[in-house]
């Protein structure tokens, strides 16, 4: 059963079709890589799939496997702090940490939806408000553990530098407890060592059951993460399969390196 | 400012784990006591302040001068509002004076057109000014910087105007007169050091509960999605919801206040609740600080003080000077008066893109001389 079904999605701006037709699943506790050149329409599709953004056709089924007793939703038709309330975690190309915040209290306001005590309880600290701050904050030091960000809760966010920066987007949205990680290029702008660390980071999330959608430029993260590719070219879906068939796909080398490239190569 | 060694510097580049207790950069330890310090400062602020407050009416008789704390405490109220409003959640009003008006206009016409008891009119006038500030807020909410600050000011204004126009119910510019007091088991607050008493404990109320907010579920939620709504909602906050929640909430302590003022001075008319005093309400929030909702005691204290002493010297400059204290605000002391006092002993806390190009291992400049000279 697969966690997310993307069915036939289209999205235009105007006149320029960004996403034409695209249809993929992801499957459970698996990391699937959304790559494709600039332009290809990954984020496009990234804001579809967590309902920032609403696609002109299709449907984007979503199933949380960790929460079984979740009906299916689709993805097209909701709002995103619904979509994040039914399980799509995600992090974001420009880093969108709250500055003003502590690490901690950056990675609490991901528990958000686990509580309830309202601006009511807020006002008078009610001991409701008490309990859950505290369950919030537990919740959160684990979150940032599993991140591998444990030792930096009581910064504040603006001083961490990118690579932990990335982390800390992922700990947030963790946080939030997802069926599915959306991660929109978690390595962009980070050395060799940050993305070593990030590539081990993601594939422990994995392995604690959390299915990784993600999107990329770095092939070599790709390639060293991703269980499956999907490769996107003027917003249609061109190839998917393994790294390695990917990387073989004459398709996605004419879309990467264009049709001269492809005529050189084969006389080899 | 210490600078730190290469060392240091390259720890973090390489984002080896430094561990709290260590001084790292940016002195975390250091930072992380000093949350749990300003926590405990911030309570004991409150206590002293609440304390000064409430006991003023035993050493100060002058009514004079207890007139002006009264009114420092209504306008204490919706500035507060504001402040949790524009500071925390980051959106803007320019028609508060309006709901100021409805609270007025309620308790005033429920007490004198319909006998209704004064305390039942100030909490139905509140009421009233809810449901206003949802009908409101839910289309206007939808809109963004300038275009919310015009939705709400055009809001405003037509308050203003029907206030002025619905001579049968409002009395038209002539106002409504002979409120009745408030009353307090027997006790009417006619008398100003009663008043006082109950008036700033209504602020303090109000001042606490927002103390309350920025460490909480809420509060994160606001913080978060004035910073960019798109990560908040995507995070599980219902972005529309909590922005109209705290609108509704700044309508209500608005509405309160103006519901003290009718029962305080007994004649209330329109021109007092124009776009002027929605103005200045936005001005005080920002002159006082918009990082702490203590901003809100400063700037409500400066608003209500500043017109006195300058009265004695020539009115007219009042607006002027209030002019002038935006701009040398804004560029001198961004955190407000509420930030005042540490900026200039020094205590400031860095600024933001500075910590972030020095945890990067670049050379910064101290800005801090700069700021202080």
């Amino acid at each position: 059963m697969p966690v997310l079904r993307v069915e036939g999605v289209t999205r235009r701006f105007g006149g320029v079709t960004a996403v034409k037709e695209v249809s993929f699943q992801v499957h459970e506790a698996q990391i699937k890589a959304l790559i494709g050149p600039n332009g290809a329409g990954k984020t496009t599709l990234f804001n579809l799939v967590s309902a920032i953004d609403r696609p002109d056709d299709g449907r984007i089924l979503f199933r949380n496997p960790i929460r079984t007793g979740d009906a299916q939703i689709d993805l097209a038709r909701t709002s995103p702090h619904r979509a994040s309330r039914a399980g799509i975690g995600r992090t974001f190309q420009h880093s969108q940490i709250f500055e003003e915040l502590s690490v901690l209290d950056n990675v609490k306001v991901g528990r958000h939806a686990h509580g309830r005590a309202g601006l009511f309880s807020a006002f008078l600290t009610l001991p409701r408000q008490r309990r859950e701050e505290a369950a919030a904050e537990e919740a959160a030091r684990r979150a940032l553990q599993r991140a591998g960000l444990g030792d930096k809760t009581e910064i504040e966010a603006d001083s961490l530098p990118l690579g932990e920066r990335h982390l800390l987007e992922i700990a947030r949205a963790l946080a939030t407890e997802p069926g599915l990680l959306l991660l929109d290029e978690p390595a962009a702008g980070l050395n060799n060592e940050e993305t070593e660390r990030l590539a081990e980071t993601v594939r422990r999330i994995r392995d604690d059951g959390v299915t990784v959608l993600l999107v990329e430029h770095d092939m070599g993260f790709v390639m060293e993460v991703s269980d499956e590719v999907v490769v996107l070219d003027y917003g249609e879906k061109i190839a998917e399969g393994s790294p390695l068939m990917i990387r073989s796909n004459p398709e996605v080398i004419r879309a990467y390196l264009g049709e001269d490239y492809l005529a050189e190569e084969e006389p080899r | 400012m210490p600078r730190f060694g290469q060392g240091e510097r390259a720890g973090s580049a390489t984002g080896e784990a430094v561990k709290a207790g260590e001084v790292g950069p940016g002195g975390w330890e250091r930072r992380g006591r000093g949350r749990a310090w300003s926590w405990a400062r911030g309570n004991l602020a409150f206590l002293l302040f609440s304390l000064v407050a409430l006991t003023v009416p035993l050493y100060l008789t002058n009514s004079y001068y207890l007139s002006i704390l009264a009114f420092f405490a209504i306008r204490l109220m919706p500035t507060i509002g504001l402040n949790l409003l524009l500071g925390q959640a980051g959106q803007i009003s320019l028609g508060h004076a309006a709901f100021i008006g409805l609270g007025a206009y309620g308790s005033a016409l429920l007490t004198t057109r319909w006998g209704l008891d004064p305390w039942a009119a100030v909490f139905l006038a509140a009421l009233l000014s809810a449901l206003v500030a949802v009908l409101i807020g839910v289309p206007a909410l939808r809109l963004k910087g300038h275009y919310l600050a015009m939705a709400t000011l055009g809001f405003g204004e037509i308050v203003l105007i029907l206030l002025v126009q619905l001579k049968g119910l409002t009395g038209g510019t002539d106002g409504v007169v002979s409120i009745p007091p408030l009353e307090l088991g027997g006790w009417s607050l006619a008398d100003p050091r009663l008043f006082h008493v109950v008036v700033w404990s209504a602020a303090l109320i109000m001042l606490r509960m927002a103390l309350n907010l920025p460490r909480t579920r809420t509060g994160r939620a606001l913080i978060a999605l004035h910073r960019t709504e798109i990560a908040a909602s995507s995070l599980g906050i219902d972005v529309a919801f909590h922005k109209l929640q705290v609108f509704v909430v700044s309508a209500i302590f608005a509405s309160i206040a103006g519901s003290f003022l009718a029962h305080y001075v007994m004649f209330i008319s329109p021109e007092g609740f124009g776009v002027t005093l929605s103005v200045l309400l936005v001005a005080g929030a920002v002159i006082g600080g918009l990082a702490t909702v203590w901003g809100a005691v400063w700037g409500a204290g400066l608003m209500v003080l500043l017109p006195e002493v300058l009265a004695r010297y020539n009115e007219d400059y009042t607006l002027l000077v209030f002019g002038l204290l935006v701009i040398v605000v804004m560029i001198f002391l961004p955190e407000g008066l509420a930030g005042a006092p540490a900026r200039l002993l020094g205590l400031r806390r860095t600024l933001p893109d500075t910590v972030a190009r020095r945890s990067q291992g670049e050379p910064v400049e101290d800005r801090g001389s700069e700021c202080r000279s």
